[in-house]
């Protein structure tokens, strides 16, 4: 099982839907940096069919600097130490940027 | 766990170099291994030593240094990348006739077979790219 | 060399010579296959682009891909695939490649994903 790590806004660039399109049963997604901007309300669409168990995440800290609030609910904030915890837990990591 | 890192993204131009370098830390302090640390494309201008932010802000390659030192920890630069785009240990200098260099010292300039040495023999592979 | 096997994955996503990442992943996968190591390619989203034949740079001073990619051969580099639907988005066919490479669905670019030790993305 991998987790995904994504660091750009639906519009920034492909990487949403490649990341999106990549992800198997039990995988993992976390957003960091401009990629939190995936967890606003407006594109929750995106994330309702997602292989089963996929388990999602964003950065608190990138949350926070963006002024960022009330955004989808499938997300669950988290810190680096959680960051590196997720590292461990999946057998690799897949960045998309 | 051993870990290594990958960083392609430049310092100040992009986070990613900040998000690599928390995530560091984080590995450090819950007592993992840091096998290696390895810039890559625009990533090597974060081993530069003439990087001079405004005193209020991150200084980029001396946090890294300050986490070498602190941890014995291996950053090694892609020299092909390096070169290229001006970051240069002493050797190097002579090598190309150059007045200065700027490899931060706690960096030291290797090929691409130290990132594939790393994929290697860590258990996780961290890319942080732009 | 090392005893040790670990099996890497290189995502391309972006075009060439716009960017240096092209190259950069070129240059990875020519240095793990060095080491010996099991190595797959994998062209997503504008990366399959750097497959179509006839490049030429001479004139904006760059080394040419296709000639490099040519290499891969050379390398015994055969794992080799694209997607689909990125190919379709852009009006191409496997067999408008310069190389010879699998086309993917969804669903086996995830598992190729899953079947690597290591996954670098350029």
């Amino acid at each position: 099982m991998t987790l995904h790590t994504l660091n750009k806004t639906p519009h920034e660039s492909n990487a949403l839907q490649d990341c999106l399109a990549a992800l198997s049963d039990g995988d993992a997604l976390l957003l960091i940096e401009n990629g939190v901007y995936c967890a606003m309300p407006a594109h929750a669409e995106l994330f309702t069919r997602l292989p089963g168990g996929v388990q999602c995440y964003l950065l608190q800290a990138d949350v926070q600097a963006r002024g960022l609030s009330d955004l989808n609910p499938e997300f669950r904030g988290i810190d680096y130490d959680d960051f590196v915890t997720l590292s461990c837990r999946y057998e690799k990591v897949v960045s998309w940027f | 766990m051993i870990f290594s890192l990958v960083i392609t993204g430049a310092p100040y131009s992009t986070q990613c170099a900040d998000t690599a370098l928390r995530f560091a830390r984080s590995v450090l302090q819950q007592g993992h291994t840091l096998h290696r640390v390895f810039f890559y494309a625009d990533g090597v201008h974060s081993g530069s030593a003439l990087a001079s932010p405004p005193q209020d802000e991150f200084n980029i390659p001396q946090a890294w240094a300050e986490l070498a030192s602190e941890y014995q920890l291996d950053l090694v630069v892609c020299i092909a990348a390096a070169v290229r785009r001006g970051v240069l240990d002493s050797n190097e200098a002579r090598r190309y006739e150059k007045d200065g260099h700027n490899l931060a010292g706690d960096f030291t300039l290797s090929g691409l077979g130290q990132l594939v040495e790393a994929g290697i023999v860590s258990d996780r592979v961290v890319t942080f790219g732009a | 060399m090392s005893e040790q096997k670990k099996s890497f994955l290189i995502i391309n996503r972006c075009a060439p010579y716009g960017s240096s990442n092209a190259r950069d992943a070129l240059d990875v996968a020519l240095t793990v296959s060095v080491f010996e190591q099991p190595l797959s390619l994998l062209f997503l989203d504008d990366g399959v682009l750097q497959l179509l034949p006839n490049h030429n740079p001479a004139d904006i001073a760059q080394k040419n891909l296709s000639a490099n990619l040519a290499m891969l051969e050379m390398y015994d580099i055969d794992q080799i695939f694209v997607c689909e639907k990125a190919l379709q988005q852009r009006g191409l066919t496997s067999e408008s490649l310069g190389l010879k490479a699998r086309t993917l669905n969804a669903t086996e670019i995830a598992d190729l994903i899953k079947k690597h030790d290591q996954v670098l993305s350029f």
